[in-house]
């Protein structure tokens, strides 16, 4: 088996120290970090993706993963920046204002690092202006907003609304989740996308950035 | 009054924690999933200080509670058994703040797995600390001869069930969980995050209805209520 190919099992089986020691060696070796990332790191997430999807292994298995994902990107972020390398794209995400939720939004973080999306995570409690201007100033194409409290859902409604006063919900897409949101919440406030949970929304984001 | 608990008395099933991650009863659980439980349980035991407060509260004066805000939907289980009750108290637990840092640490730390086995637990430990507080008080009622063996006691909460989330605001105004380290923001968000508040309802059982045709039953995914009037009707 080649290195990238036990990197990537490496991911499979949530063994970050395997995962940390492996990319430094490829690292040594001279290896493009690209490749690193795209048939060690990510073809391993890759795999670990379909397979939660299919119920085969559950989320312990996949925070697992994601944390031997990182022990390996942790090496690489510099080289790839360094390079200009992009990633796959560029996500905002916040638990929206008056929300102190965090557990969801992390974990769709987790699972978007993990697919080779750039994460910038707001945190909780995240006014509306602030997702949009974070967005619009780092040419962000995509806000993903959660909530898990009815009281706070029409933040997501007021995030909408200013992409539209500023003309921006062309260039800049938005996918809700979380507990009490629902589709035809996501339909009625104008959301382009609705993120059942964090496995779902790494296939609506892609679609939203235009991967696939 | 103050209700205490030991660690131990809230350490929640280990089954239920499982389900709560995604993992159906019927699979076999993994060594390394039934490590990482065993990790995030001892972890709980020590960041845990499981708390709760409750208080009386008559028919008349609940009435008042549970209008709240007006947002309520039009019915409601709780708007539908409260006015059958034969006594009612508010009540309110919490697990206390060291245990959601620790969750917040576990993932700052990038120790993924085990913050998220321990936000299982705690929702689960958090949900076994009120159905303790709602076992007390029907023991408490009983030993002052109320029930026989006709007798149900249910709790429920708001922001469930067609019971608005911001119902929380008089529920507090009533019970004061300040007391227990237990606040409201602005948003009707309870903090420390696993706490659980809401009333508890005596009264014959057939009282505690749940009509399968509420407005909300159609969006829930839950249907939790079954079990609830299961394990009532086992009782």
């Amino acid at each position: 088996m080649d290195v990238l190919a036990e990197i990537a099992k490496a991911i499979i089986d949530g063994n970050h120290q395997r995962v940390g020691e492996l990319t430094g060696q490829v690292i040594e070796e001279g290896v493009a970090p690209k490749s690193i990332l795209d048939d060690g790191l990510i073809a391993g997430m890759d795999v670990v993706g379909e397979r939660f999807r299919v119920h085969e292994i559950f989320l312990p298995d996949v925070l697992m993963a994601a944390k031997a994902m990182y022990a390996g990107m942790d090496q690489l972020r510099p080289l790839l920046i360094k390079e200009g390398i992009p990633s796959l794209g560029k996500i905002v995400i916040g638990t929206v204002q008056g929300d102190l939720h965090d557990i969801g939004k992390n974990l769709v973080g987790i699972m978007l690092k993990g697919a080779g999306f750039e994460v910038v995570d707001l945190g909780h409690d995240v006014a509306p202006e602030k997702m949009v201007e974070t967005a619009k100033e780092q040419q962000i194409p995509v806000i993903g907003m959660s909530a898990l409290l009815t009281t706070t859902m029409p933040m997501m409604r007021e995030v909408i609304q200013r992409l539209k006063d500023e003309k921006l919900d062309g260039d800049i897409k938005t996918v809700v989740g979380g507990a009490p949101v629902t589709k035809a919440f996501a339909r009625d406030i104008g959301a382009d996308a609705y993120g059942f949970d964090a496995a779902n929304s790494v296939g609506v984001v892609k679609r939203l950035s235009g991967v696939v | 009054m103050i209700l205490k608990f030991a660690a131990a008395d809230v350490a929640p099933e280990k089954r239920a924690v499982f389900q709560s991650l995604g993992i159906p009863p019927d699979v076999t659980v993994p060594a390394h999933i039934e490590e990482l439980y065993g990790e995030g349980s001892r972890l709980l035991e020590k960041t845990t200080a499981p708390v709760g407060i409750i208080a009386d509260i008559s028919i008349d004066d609940f009435e008042a509670v549970y209008g709240g805000e007006g947002l309520n939907d039009r019915d409601s289980v709780v708007g539908d058994v409260f006015p059958n009750a034969e006594r009612l108290a508010l009540f309110a637990v919490t697990l206390g703040g060291d245990t959601p840092r620790a969750i917040t640490d576990g993932f700052e730390s990038k120790d993924f797995a085990l913050a998220s086995m321990l936000d299982a637990l705690a929702s689960e430990s958090a949900d076994l600390t009120a159905e303790i507080a709602e076992r007390r008080y029907e023991g408490h009622l009983r030993e002052g001869g109320w029930g026989g063996s006709d007798g149900g006691v249910l709790r429920y909460s708001p922001g469930y069930c067609g019971w608005n989330v911001t119902g929380q605001k008089k529920l507090f105004q009533y019970l004061q969980p300040e007391q227990i380290g237990l606040t409201l923001t602005d948003s009707c968000l309870m903090q420390p995050l696993k706490s659980v508040s809401g009333v508890i309802i005596a009264g014959p059982k057939p009282i505690h209805r749940f009509k399968p045709t509420y407005s909300f039953c159609s969006t829930c995914e839950t249907h939790a209520c079954r079990e609830r009037l299961l394990a009532l009707r086992n009782r």
